[in-house]
């Protein structure tokens, strides 16, 4: 990947307070133009890195740079870097347009330039309309809108959000997600964007960094993350997994086999993964798991139904072969399960993916 | 309405009339009774019932009618309580000078003759003299507004026309002036002090906040007369604040820091602090967080973030301070009569005077009414500014 001029770098920074080390020797480059989400449960150092990033936090270690120059000596107002902030932080006694005016404001942009750059940054996020209201007078998604045109009036190459929809309700939270994704594409901008929701992150992101206790367990596009997740807290993290144990027993160019802990094989597709001891896991996707007696494959189980339980777009079915549980997810219109029933399970040996024990 | 709601409504009085009645025995009742106080003038009016029927008939610039006349000598004739009598004429001489002599050799005159019409003229030749007359009608009219002018020294004069008193008689403005002027220093010292005090407790926490807040609100736990006898340790001539700054050399002599506007200024602002810190501590604890680091990704450098986020919006809280600190200043009694010179009394202790020194309720009345207005005026300004800020939202 060639390095373009204004890309991130981040060189072995890490973050303590006290003893704790909240981000441990981070190593991380982030390409302009790219939409890169930090994702992870609350304290895995994700928030801090945006902070480290944003000059509200400094450093205990290593360097922050964009293009060829250090950032991190510089203080929050010097760094140029969009910030939409998790409750929105809009200023509550100002009007809506003196918000978005404010860092043209605090550029000394002269007053006319100021007053068009605010109404297309308005009209961008359709609150043209609400110019001279106060933030209290709008509602959850307006303030975000408004925060978001904020963060963009003063054309910053560089935006960071801090779980910018968290508070918003679901169907919001969704129009969101695209209005970002829309205006990441149409600007131009590298965005770097924290969340604790994976299906937030699937959907908007370029690459996702998922974080563990201050390190990143894996980085990489959202495909890369959900199909091939290189540990055990990525797979169960990003959505839900059958995670099943066993032994190495053979690899090839085709594939391999990897014998159960409780007897029986399962054939997964070709990895390059040999472990030292032989112990790997196996991953399964609860869609990628067909039902039904005419399941006809490679790996095929007979099991029983212990429940079902109805979802509306799908059913979610646990299973129970005597040696491991799955769990199933099925169209709902293919057929009826109810605990007890016997029923043939399969998945194609490309939808098992191995991983490290 | 349906008799259950109807009962609920009845508990629920039931509920709030100790409440009620404690605020219209305390409060409601003396604060009515002060303020009629002030306008009231019976003494007159009980003395001479028959006089006050006739005085409205009179136009008070003319010779008085005989009818006025005869009923004053009737009054006179009927009055059998020595100490109502004294009162009037107590009152009458304050009116206008010479009443006393005037009044004992009438009522010996009105003695000596019980029956039929007495010649006054012949009694004594005062009573020729259309201005003692006027002063008699007067003195039966139960309502006057000479204490509310006396305590903005004015007077009526003879032709009943409001005039001001002569500079040397009276100098309540001067004290009601001097008592604003304390109270808006003082009211500017809290602010100048309390808010920055206030943003560092806001800014820290754990113990060093409990501590911050513990300081601020320790002179509120003691007795004022103890702070204020504290003060005058410190300030005194020999006091601390002089002794170190002598023994360091800074100052040849004992500044003067006590027994004049400046001590008193000092004490007053230590002692009203709380009152200006607690509610911007409160206002400020209500800002986000995340305000100040926004202003600093926006752009702003800290002092610009300062005057443009955190100060207009602490602001709220420095005004409602101000009102606090500026309405408890100007009732200020004891710091400035202990702390203060004689050119450093302020309003309160002429009312004390007034109240206790020399027993004139209307005079007390009448001041403590031009405090109270002086108050509730501000406190609407106050009231229109904050509804003004509300609405804007």
């Amino acid at each position: 990947m060639p390095l373009s001029q204004s890309n991130i770098r981040f060189e072995k920074v890490s973050k303590a307070y006290g003893t704790l080390r909240v981000v441990d020797d981070l190593d991380l480059t982030i390409d302009e133009g790219e939409f890169l989400s930090l994702l992870g449960p609350s304290g895995s150092g994700k928030t801090t890195i945006l902070m480290m990033l944003a000059g509200f936090e400094a450093p205990s270690g290593g360097t922050i740079s964009v293009g060829s120059q250090r950032i991190d000596p510089l203080p929050p107002h010097r760094r140029n870097m969009g910030v939409v902030f998790q409750n929105y932080a809009l200023f509550p006694h100002m009007s809506v347009a003196a918000n978005v005016a404010f860092p043209l404001e605090m550029r000394g942009t002269p007053r006319l330039e100021i007053d068009s750059k605010v109404a297309r940054a308005l009209d961008m996020v359709q609150l043209g309309a609400m110019k001279d209201r106060r933030p209290a007078q709008l509602s959850g998604g307006q303030q975000q809108r408004v925060a978001l045109a904020r963060a963009l009036v003063f054309e910053p190459s560089v935006v960071l959000m801090d779980e910018p929809l968290g508070a918003l309700d679901k169907q919001l939270r969704e129009q969101m997600q695209l209005d970002i994704r829309a205006l990441h594409k149409r600007l131009g901008l590298t965005i770097v964007f924290v969340t604790h929701d994976q299906s937030e992150a699937l959907t908007m992101s370029d690459r996702i960094a998922v974080f563990n206790r201050g390190k990143i367990e894996q980085i990489g596009t959202p495909r890369e993350i959900y199909d091939q997740p290189r540990s055990r807290f990525v797979a169960q993290f990003i959505g839900e997994t059958n995670l099943v144990e066993g032994t190495l027993a053979e690899a090839g160019d085709a594939g391999a086999t990897v014998k159960l802990e409780g007897g029986g094989t399962i054939r997964v597709q070709p990895s390059d993964l040999r472990p030292e001891a032989g112990r790997i896991l196996v991953s399964v996707r609860p869609e990628r798991i067909r039902l039904g007696p005419d399941a006809a494959s490679e790996n095929a189980y007979p099991a029983t139904v212990t429940d079902a339980v109805y979802h509306g777009d799908h059913l979610r079915i646990q299973l129970d072969n005597g040696a491991f549980g799955f769990v199933a997810k099925a169209d709902r219109k293919t057929a009826e399960f109810n605990p007890g029933d016997r029923v043939m399970v399969s998945f194609a040996p490309s939808d098992c993916w191995m991983l490290p024990a | 309405m349906s008799e259950t709601s109807l009962k609920g409504r009845l508990g629920a009085l039931a509920l709030v009339a100790p409440l009620v009645l404690f605020l219209a025995i305390f409060f409601a009742w003396p604060l009515v009774s002060m303020l009629k106080e002030s306008v009231s003038d019976p003494v007159g009016s009980h003395a001479f019932p028959l006089t006050a029927a006739v005085a409205g008939d009179w136009d008070r610039q003319s010779e008085p009618p005989e009818a006025l006349k005869q009923a004053f000598v009737d009054d006179l004739r009927a009055i059998d309580d020595q100490q109502l009598l004294g009162d009037a004429v107590r009152r009458l001489n304050s009116a206008q000078n010479g009443f006393r002599t005037l009044m004992s050799r009438t009522i010996r005159a009105v003695e000596e003759q019980p029956e039929g019409p007495l010649d006054l003229v012949a009694v004594d030749r005062r009573w020729a003299d259309v201005r003692f007359w006027r002063a008699v009608a007067d003195s039966t009219n139960p309502y006057t507004d000479r204490y509310l002018l006396a305590a903005l020294d004015y007077e009526r004069d003879a032709s009943g026309r409001i005039s001001a008193l002569p500079a040397e008689t009276s100098a309540n403005t001067a004290i009601l002036l001097r008592t604003l002027g304390i109270g808006a220093v003082v009211t500017l010292a809290c602010a100048l002090i309390g808010l920055p005090y206030a943003m560092l407790v806001a800014s820290v926490d754990g113990w060093k906040r409990q501590v911050l807040l513990g300081a601020v609100l320790l002179p509120l736990w003691t007795s004022l007369l103890v702070r204020t006898a504290a003060w005058f340790i410190l300030l005194q001539e020999q006091g601390l604040i002089n002794d170190t700054l002598m023994s360091l050399g800074l100052i040849g002599s004992p500044l003067p820091l006590i027994f004049n506007r400046l001590g008193v200024v000092i004490a007053m602002t230590h002692v009203l602090l709380p009152f200006m810190v607690l509610p911007i501590y409160s206002v400020l604890l209500s800002i986000p967080r995340n305000l100040m680091p926004a202003a600093a990704s926006l752009g702003a450098p800290p002092w610009r973030a300062f005057l443009r986020v955190l100060l207009p919006l602490s602001l709220r809280g420095v005004v409602s301070g101000s009102l606090l600190v500026f309405m408890t200043a100007i009732g200020y009694y004891i710091t400035p009569a202990l702390i203060g010179g004689a050119q450093d009394q302020m309003i309160s202790s002429v009312i004390a005077f007034y109240a206790i020194g020399s027993a004139n309720w209307g005079m007390a009345g009448a001041l403590g009414a031009i405090l109270l207005v002086a108050t509730l005026a501000l406190y609407t300004v106050y009231g229109r500014l904050s509804a003004d800020r509300a609405g804007g939202r």
